[in-house]
């Protein structure tokens, strides 16, 4: 909402000497978010005066038509002889009264005007347009052409109201009041202390039998219908400098005067009005829901079908108008000088209920003026006035007669009351302000307030946001002052940190940073095409995904199911802005619906729901575990002074899934596994002992070619994904501390030969089982392969280190253990010991 | 060891005489301060230490001197041996440290070389500035809580007072979930009653909170939000709040300000003011909008052309939030009784806490994983 400065102090005596900027801090503090305070007129110096056209000759020769006029500027330019201007503008006639800047000038922008050479003639001065005069659009793209009242010489900046200051408002939905001058007025009288001047106390005719017949057919959502009608209309009339200009100011933009005066009125007091041609409306206006499929077009030219649910405003033909939300083009009067302009208008002003209007507006997709207001609540008591205030106004500036006839159908309702604890705000804010302060404050907001200890409070007609003692208590304490409020802290039961669950998460990555991953935060969206790029056969879980009705992108419409997608495309982004060597992980939620969701029952909210009612709702929602995810690409280690680096491998990925388990205290059992999008020969499943069951949490290992070339990812690209609650599942309880022994190690190294299809883990496995308690520790230390193996084996040495609790082994015990572990690998692996 | 000699001949024992063992004191002594090594000290300790060096042998020869004379020329010969010992020992000393730091000198490297081996890895800043505002809270008590991204609309709206037709609720710009029907069919159209959203707001998760708990509940609640903005450098669709929510017998808007400058002085230093401006939300009632003075110009650039302030755009004032009271239909929806407990709430968002914190300057940055950004922000923040 734009509000000029100038037309706010016709309604409050503002201290002379108040900025647009005090006002801002004021209207701020009382609870208007005042964006800015645009500064008209800034820079602007005269002369700049009306001038009459004398003559008009034009130019010949140049490539676009250009006239040199002599005009008429009284003693303007101090000499009184006519000025010679040239003008490329052709919207004007000989005996025009138009805008003249004189030499010496300085228009807004720092444009400094002097007489000057152009088209061979000396200009002297320019001929304004309203745009170099920074007033807006005035939608004629030439000239001013001003009325004929008006001297040559006169000061056009004083003429034109060219010096103000507009606050810019960003109205709360709650404030609809403020959708008008009167509104914003009345808070502005409030915050100095001053009286208002309220515009929408007018004289009002009561209503009677013989005004334009008015049919309320649901006065639920329309309790208020107010008709009048005015005849004999100057078709030749236009809207008066100072009624353009205050429309333009607020943003809106001229176009007739019947157009113009209906704008006026509703900034002025907020109340949408409507005129209808009444020689187009054919017998009684009707207000009524719409038939199913009725059409309407609407005042932009779009033909609309109506909705069952859709309040409109008929005649004797149909629907002439959508209620609240915009007129029909049927009844629209016309502008003048069109052929046959409107000279009998009937004009609306209604009340409707604002949910009516919200939805119908929201169903048409039509945003208005007026919808706008009406949502967030018009004063139904104004809505007389605002009739009689067009009807002044039409009688004032277009020659009309007002018909005797006033129609008014009203549904009454009583005024709204709400019973509040005298010391309710107190108790709220946490300041004593006492009863006195409590009842002077919400009589200035319009409120009657009765009652010592227990308020009676009835609400003002334009404040239907005011519900609920809260409601009331914020009034108090905004009017008091925001800013006057103390500051204490309040003291919450000893806590106890975080849980386990966030502490894991934090645990993890940091853990993940420091073995050199960068997080990223990747969108959640994703489209089919990179579920298709990942493989994933028809009937892969991760394809069914939840899918939104309203995505940023068509090629993106649902949710990730896995965090790879995102990764990988932050992995290419960042090898395309030439960073090879990465290493990028994410935690994040996926969603995996099961496709058996509900769908959720609309509960109530004036009660707690009941835990069944919660469950049933949490039905309708997808699974949403928590995952840890990485890539890499490039070097994992950086070739140097050192000397070489290497590769990221499939190895590093397994490893970033150990460094997550270890995180999380579990130890992961790492197997084969054939698994989009991974290379089918080096993807690891990761399983956990889960609720006492082996349970697969993630998979890592090299991605398939093919991804990586459907991707666009750097080759030999790696990844790891699994799953974090699953993990914290997985999780056992305190850990056991472990008993150190101080007796001596004895350490024995034995190499095994198996088929290269055997997997290490089981090996070692088996020789864990087979070596028993002596065994301390085991380590793989190589992996051999070679002619001398034969073709399709492969040699594992490992060296075991043995040691007792209670005494020094001896070599024949540790060697003893030793055998009882390749035993055990023979049997389990079918490894044969080397060199045996 | 000769036999004692009973019958000894004093021509024999010429080498006992004082000048000779002086003499081969001396002898000694110079060899070892020769001995430009180590090796050349060792042949020289052989010469003139070991059992054939000349005192060694005269040595031997004390048992043959009569006895009167056998203790002045054992004096004598320890004597000249003890000097001999002590001074091989201080120069086998002083050429161990020669060679010691001749050694250390060559094993000396360039300290200064660099060893990026293994890249540093880092957090994202959203990650760890949520973390550090979580800190603040559960510093006070707090809990964090968590809750789903998808969420339904009863907990995104319904309960915090969005009716159906609030203005509000269309003002969220909320991505609203496929029904299974438009899934099944392929298409969007009118499946916008799936009554299951995308959070627009972390305020679902304070509505399960209280749902979870009995009062008095104080809980920090971060998390991912989304809303349909398209991405540019002041915008993201997907972006991170941290709303707190405290429930408690008696809790007033003097108790929100107080928790919120606390807030405001562990994030951001001593001596910044904070300001609330009415404002309005359906969730909260009263509300307000959360200012903090500019931790850059602390204020000092609102309405001074000679010292703007890129931070604040001169306002001297930083939006942080919104928050107020929250409202009592919330707790009646959330079971709690209204007569007995109020409670505040406040929430922001963590993205431009991070743009103005860090000097961020676009928004894209934080989402697209560009190593080069995220890298230098470390472990925390």
């Amino acid at each position: 909402m734009r509000a000029p400065l100038s037309w706010l102090r016709e309604y409050v005596d503002l201290p002379a000497g108040e900025t647009g900027r005090d006002v801002q801090a004021e209207l701020i503090a009382a609870g208007l978010e005042v964006e800015r305070v645009e500064q008209l007129g800034t820079g602007l110096t005269g002369p700049l005066v009306v001038g009459q056209v004398l003559t008009i000759e034009e130019l010949e020769g140049f490539r676009k038509p250009i006239r040199f006029c002599t005009v008429d500027v009284g003693q303007a330019n101090g000499t009184g002889e006519p000025q010679e201007i040239v003008c490329g503008a052709r919207n004007f006639s000989v005996g025009d009264k138009v805008v003249v800047v004189l030499p010496g000038a300085v228009l807004p922008g720092d444009f400094a005007i002097a007489a000057r050479k152009t088209y061979g003639k000396t200009s002297h001065g320019m001929i304004c347009s309203g745009e170099e005069l920074g007033m807006g659009d005035d939608g004629t793209h030439g000239i001013i052409v001003l009325p004929q009242e008006y001297e040559p010489g006169t000061d056009a900046i004083e003429l034109l109201e060219l010096v103000d200051e507009v606050l810019d408002i960003a109205v709360t939905p709650d404030r609809g009041y403020c959708l008008s001058m009167r509104g914003i007025a009345r808070e502005l009288a409030t915050a100095y202390g001053l009286p208002l001047r309220d515009p929408a106390l007018l004289d009002v005719p009561a209503p009677n039998s013989y005004g334009y017949p008015v049919q309320v057919a649901d006065p639920a959502a329309c309790d208020r219908f107010t008709a009048r009608t005015v005849t004999g209309l100057d078709a030749e009339a236009r809207s008066p400098i100072w009624l353009q200009r205050r429309l333009q100011k607020a943003g809106m933009r001229p176009v007739s005067l019947t157009v113009d005066i209906t704008n006026y009125v509703m900034l002025e007091l907020g109340q949408p009005l409507h005129a209808y041609d009444r020689t187009r409306i054919q017998g009684a206006i009707g207000v009524r829901r719409a038939e199913p499929g009725e059409k309407l077009t609407t005042l932009d030219g779009t033909k609309r079908v109506l909705d069952a649910e859709d309040l409109v405003i008929t005649d004797d033909r149909g629907p002439i108008g959508l209620a609240g939300v915009m007129g029909g083009a049927e009844t629209e009067i016309a502008d003048h000088g069109a052929a046959t302009s409107s000279t009998e208008v009937v004009i609306e002003a209604a009340h409707f209920d604002p949910i009516v209007v919200a939805r119908a507006a929201r169903r048409h997709k039509l945003s208005s003026e007026a919808a706008k207001r009406f949502e967030r609540g018009v004063d139904p008591q104004a809505a007389s006035a605002a009739a009689q205030r067009t009807v002044d106004l039409l009688v004032l500036l277009a020659g009309g007669t007002a018909e005797a006839g006033v129609t008014e159908v009203v549904t009454p309702s009583g005024p709204h009351t709400i019973a509040m604890r005298a010391d309710h705000p107190d108790r709220v804010a946490g300041v004593r302000y006492g009863r006195e302060s409590v009842v002077r404050r919400l009589q200035q907001v319009g409120c009657d307030v009765y009652g010592q200890d227990e308020l009676i409070v009835t609400v003002p007609s334009w404040r239907p946001d005011l519900t609920d003692p809260n409601d009331l208590a914020e009034e108090v304490i905004r009017l008091e002052g925001y800013e006057n409020l103390p500051s204490t802290l309040p003291q919450p039961p000893a806590g106890r940190g975080l849980t386990e669950r966030q502490r894991l998460h934090r645990r993890v990555g940091r853990a993940l940073a420091g073995a050199g991953y960068v997080e990223a935060l990747n969108y959640p969206f994703v489209g089919d095409e990179a579920l298709n790029h990942l493989g994933l056969e028809a009937d892969d879980p991760r394809r069914t995904a939840v899918r939104l009705v309203n995505p940023l992108s068509d090629t993106e419409p649902a949710l990730r199911t896995t965090l790879l997608p995102g990764l990988f495309a932050a992995l290419r982004r960042n090898d395309g802005r030439g960073e090879h060597d990465l290493a990028l992980f994410e935690t994040g939620l996926v969603f995996r619906p099961t496709g058996d969701e509900a769908t959720p029952v609309r509960l109530p909210v004036d009660r707690r729901p009941t835990d069944e009612e919660i469950a049933a709702l949490d039905a309708a929602l997808p699974r949403q575990p928590r995952r840890a995810a990485v890539v890499l690409a490039g070097a994992r280690e950086q070739t140097g002074w050192w000397g070489q680096g290497r590769p990221a491998t499939w190895a590093d990925a397994v490893e970033a899934g150990r460094t997550v388990a270890r995180e999380a205290g579990v130890e992961l059992i790492v197997r084969q596994d054939q698994h989009a999008p991974y290379h089918p020969g080096r993807c690891a499943a990761l399983l956990a002992v889960v609720d006492g069951q082996e349970t697969l949490v993630g998979n890592a290992g090299e991605l398939h070619p093919r991804v990586t070339k459907a991707f666009g990812l750097p080759e030999r690209t790696c990844a790891m994904e699994i799953e974090l609650d699953l993990l914290e599942r997985a999780r056992t309880g305190a850990l056991q501390a472990p008993h150190v022994s101080a007796f001596p190690v004895a350490t024995q190294d034995v190499a095994l030969v198996v088929d290269a299809s055997v997997a290490a883990a089981d090996v070692e496995a088996a020789l864990k089982a087979g070596a028993g308690e002596l065994l301390e520790s085991l380590r793989l230390f190589d992996v051999f392969t070679g002619e001398q193996l034969g073709e399709g084996k492969k040699s594992l040495a490992y060296a075991l280190r043995f040691r007792a609790d209670d005494r020094t082994l001896t070599a024949e015990e540790a060697s003893a253990a030793r055998e009882a572990a390749v035993r055990s690998a023979v049997e389990r692996t079918g490894a044969v010991l080397r060199g045996a | 060891m000769s036999a004692p000699n009973k019958s000894y001949d004093p021509v024999e024992v010429e080498a006992l005489k004082p000048e000779e063992i002086e003499r081969m004191r001396d002898e000694a002594l110079a060899a070892f301060a020769a001995a430009g090594g180590l090796d050349a000290l060792h042949e020289a300790k052989v010469a003139h230490t070991g059992p054939t060096s000349p005192l060694s042998l005269a040595n031997r020869e004390i048992g043959a001197l009569p006895p009167q004379a056998k203790a002045e020329a054992g004096k004598r010969v320890g004597m000249a041996r003890g000097a001999v010992n002590k001074a091989l020992a201080a120069r086998q000393a002083e050429l161990e440290a020669e060679r010691d730091a001749r050694v250390l000198v060559e094993e000396a490297v360039d300290v200064t070389l660099p060893h990026d081996r293994l890249p540093a890895g880092a957090r994202h800043p959203l990650t760890t500035l949520c973390e550090r505002i979580e800190d603040v809270f559960v510093a006070m008590g707090y809990e964090v809580a968590e809750g789903p991204e998808v969420e339904t609309e009863w907990f995104n709206f319904d309960a915090l007072n969005f009716g159906p037709d609030h203005p509000a609720r269309a003002m969220q710009d909320t991505f609203f979930v496929q029904g299974k029907a438009a899934a099944d069919s392929g298409s969007a159209a009118g499946s916008a009653e799936s009554g299951v959203v995308l959070r627009t707001h972390t305020s679902p998760v304070q509505v399960r909170a209280m749902l979870d708990r009995e009062p008095p509940v104080y809980v920090v609640c971060p998390g991912r939000v989304y809303r349909t903005d398209e991405l540019d450098a002041t915008h993201t669709p997907v972006f991170t709040q941290v709303e707190l929510l405290a429930i408690d017998e008696g809790l007033t808007m003097a108790d929100l300000k107080g928790t919120i400058e606390h807030m405001v002085r562990s994030l951001f230093g001593e001596g910044l003011t904070t300001r609330l401006r009415p404002n309005y939300f359906p969730f909260t009632e009263p509300s307000a909008e959360l200012d903090m003075q500019c931790y850059v110009c602390r204020g000092e650039s609102a309405g001074n052309p000679d010292r703007p302030c890129r931070t604040c755009s001169s306002e001297g004032w930083i939006e942080l939030g919104g928050c107020g009271m929250v409202n009592p239909r919330v707790l009646i929806a959330a079971g709690i009784d209204p007569e007995k407990y109020s409670g505040f709430a406040f929430g922001f968002g963590i993205e431009r806490l991070l743009m103005f914190r860090h000097n961020v300057e676009d928004m894209r940055d934080m989402v697209e994983g560009d190593v080069r950004f995220t890298r230098p922000f470390g472990m925390e923040i």
